[in-house]
């Protein structure tokens, strides 16, 4: 019986034995030496453990008394979370390395905080849930301000634990009137007692102060104050890795609460997710036309693409999760070949994120320059770019759910939204000459990452590579 | 005869007292720590009155695990804060402003 749940975390427990075999290994031999080597190791140990968890998953696996669930649906979360903090760790190394930021607690950090990402999409009661989400949240606190000695990202750290804590506190309460109301904490227990107009009051306010909670965790408005701020604090490869991982990781947490525990009552919170959505959108796409720091302007870019994949959600339908998990895969390839751009941005040696440095870059580097063009387009959304389906997708399911005036307002704030991606593709083709010039990097992973993401955004037009078909068996696993 | 309403209401008290002193409090950022910590309480209070109210111990282990989590974040928030006043060498709310979010 404990061998058969123990089997079925498997993955888990390796990764949290490598993150502390790593740990105690550095400490007690080489310390930061080993950064590098630990950084590769790593990665390599998420993707074999994203090779083992796609290929070899099957079925329906609960553990733990149903505590704990392996299903499609979190294989392909935890598939995309491995796979994305691999990248970014891999892009982070040279970048890292030059500022002299590669400890060797990097690497341990970041392992550690995707165990959190991978319970948490395995949740299957209120306690793993809080388990997983905290772990991760611990981790990023810790690795926001690993640059000890700058004012900024010291100050993003402090800014994103106060207010991440405070979400954590108003998760758990809502958590706690869910389990005083339903009498239990398991999400097969919650579903049978909230069920379509019989959901007691107390557990609409537990319901209530749990999407509030999540939502601070996908830095959806009225919850997203936090975003610009560690964006722009945080060393440039962690904010990449803020923006990939961690953000699929809630938005499936977010989908299993919702469909899992609430999914008898979708008429109940599918209004304020939809609210949630529309104000994401739009406030992501006005804040960020004034922005002149890329770092900050991919930190609205995110709210807005939260909101389009709230959207989904707000559905409560197959397909909206469906639309989501597609959305969500396509948006962190997007943002990890926007980043491995952002990391190449330097000058003598020194880092810049100021939009305005990239006046006449076409000129100099016209292939990377083409590149970023592509993936500017996708964002917004332009056809025929990978970026234009998802959209697509969402709106299409958000229509066929009947909220028809979700899916106007999401093609109207996209509309908005595509002026300040093309004002940097304005600026990379038309801009006026600079008084001074990037560097030329000559970093050929970032390269890679950067090619391949643009040739994804291209190529992904066939058959988005299969991907509907995985997240379609997601997403029936889901909801029922 | 003190009944779960009455608990509850302790608890929500609380709560909101935790919410008001981040919001509120312009002071001093160890503030914010212990209002973190009395939301944390609050919810302990909570569960532990759901948990003797149904009868069912899962309650008392959540809380179990929300003390542990909370000392664990106290831990991790002093850290921080550490270096934050080392760089900045002040710790008072209104001294968190370098970036305008």
């Amino acid at each position: 019986m404990i061998q058969a749940d123990l089997n079925i975390i498997m993955p888990e427990i390796i990764l949290s034995l490598f993150a502390i075999g790593a740990l105690l290994g550095a400490v007690y031999t080489s310390k930061d030496k080993m950064g590098p080597m630990l950084v590769w190791a790593t990665a390599g140990v998420f993707l074999a453990l994203a090779l083992w968890i796609g290929v070899n998953g099957q079925g329906t696996n609960p553990a733990f008394g149903g505590m704990f669930v392996d299903d499609a649906f979190s294989r392909f979360a935890k598939v995309a979370i491995l796979l994305s903090s691999a990248a970014v760790l891999v892009m982070s190394q040279e970048y890292m390395q030059r500022k002299g930021l590669l400890r060797f607690e990097y690497p341990v950090l970041v392992a550690l905080s995707v165990v959190g990402m991978m319970v948490m999409v395995s949740a299957g009661d209120l306690m793993t849930l809080y388990m997983g989400l905290e772990l991760q949240s611990l981790a990023l606190y810790v690795v926001a301000s690993l640059r000890r000695d700058s004012a900024r990202s010291t100050e993003a750290g402090l800014k994103y634990f106060v207010l991440g804590a405070l979400s954590s506190g108003l998760l758990l309460y809502g958590a706690s009137l869910t389990y005083g109301f339903a009498g239990t904490t398991l999400f097969s227990g919650i579903i049978q007692t909230a069920t379509e107009g019989h959901t007691s009051i107390g557990l609409l306010f537990g319901l209530v102060f749990i999407i509030a909670g999540l939502a601070f965790k996908v830095s959806a408005v009225p919850f997203h104050m936090w975003t610009p701020d560690v964006y722009e604090g945080s060393p440039t490869p962690v904010t990449a890795f803020f923006a990939t991982a961690p953000k699929i990781a809630a938005m499936a947490l977010f989908a299993r609460v919702l469909h899992d525990a609430f999914g008898s009552a979708v008429s109940d919170w599918s209004q304020i997710i939809a609210l949630l959505s529309v104000v994401s959108m739009f406030l992501g796409a006005f804040a960020a036309i004034g922005q002149t720091n890329i770092k900050r302007l991919m930190a609205f870019s995110s709210i807005a693409h939260m909101g389009y994949a709230l959207m989904g959600l707000a559905a409560g339908t197959v397909l909206g999760v469906q639309a989501m998990l597609v959305y969500m895969a396509i948006y962190v390839t997007m943002n990890i070949g926007t980043f491995a751009f952002i990391l190449s941005m330097q000058k003598d040696g020194q880092a810049v994120t100021d939009i305005g440095s990239l006046n006449q870059y076409a000129k100099r580097e016209p292939g990377k320059a083409l590149a970023m063009l592509i993936l500017l387009f996708s964002m917004a959304g332009v056809p025929p770019m990978v970026g234009f389906f998802g959209k697509f997708y969402v709106l299409r399911a958000a229509y066929d759910a009947g909220l028809a005036w979700l899916a106007i307002a999401g093609v109207i704030a996209s509309v908005i939204g595509a002026y300040y991606y093309l004002r940097i593709v304005f600026y990379m083709y038309f801009g006026e000459v600079p008084d001074e010039t990037l560097d030329k990097s000559h970093s050929p992973v970032l390269w890679g990452f950067l090619m391949a993401s643009a040739a994804i955004m291209v190529l992904g037009l066939v058959n988005l590579f299969g991907i509907e078909g995985a997240a379609a068996a997601a997403a029936a696993t889901l909801v029922n | 005869m003190i009944g779960l309403e009455h608990y509850l209401t302790v608890a929500a008290t609380l709560f909101v007292i935790g919410i008001f002193g981040l919001f509120v409090n312009r002071k001093n950022v160890i503030i914010l720590l212990m209002s973190i910590e009395l939301m944390l309480l609050a919810v302990n209070i909570n569960l532990v009155a759901f948990s003797s109210f149904l009868g069912d111990l899962v309650g008392q282990v959540f809380t179990l695990f929300v003390l542990t989590v909370a000392a664990a974040e106290a831990a991790i928030g002093l850290a921080i804060l550490v270096c934050f006043f080392r760089t900045r060498g002040t710790i008072a709310v209104e001294d968190v402003n370098v970036m305008k979010g």
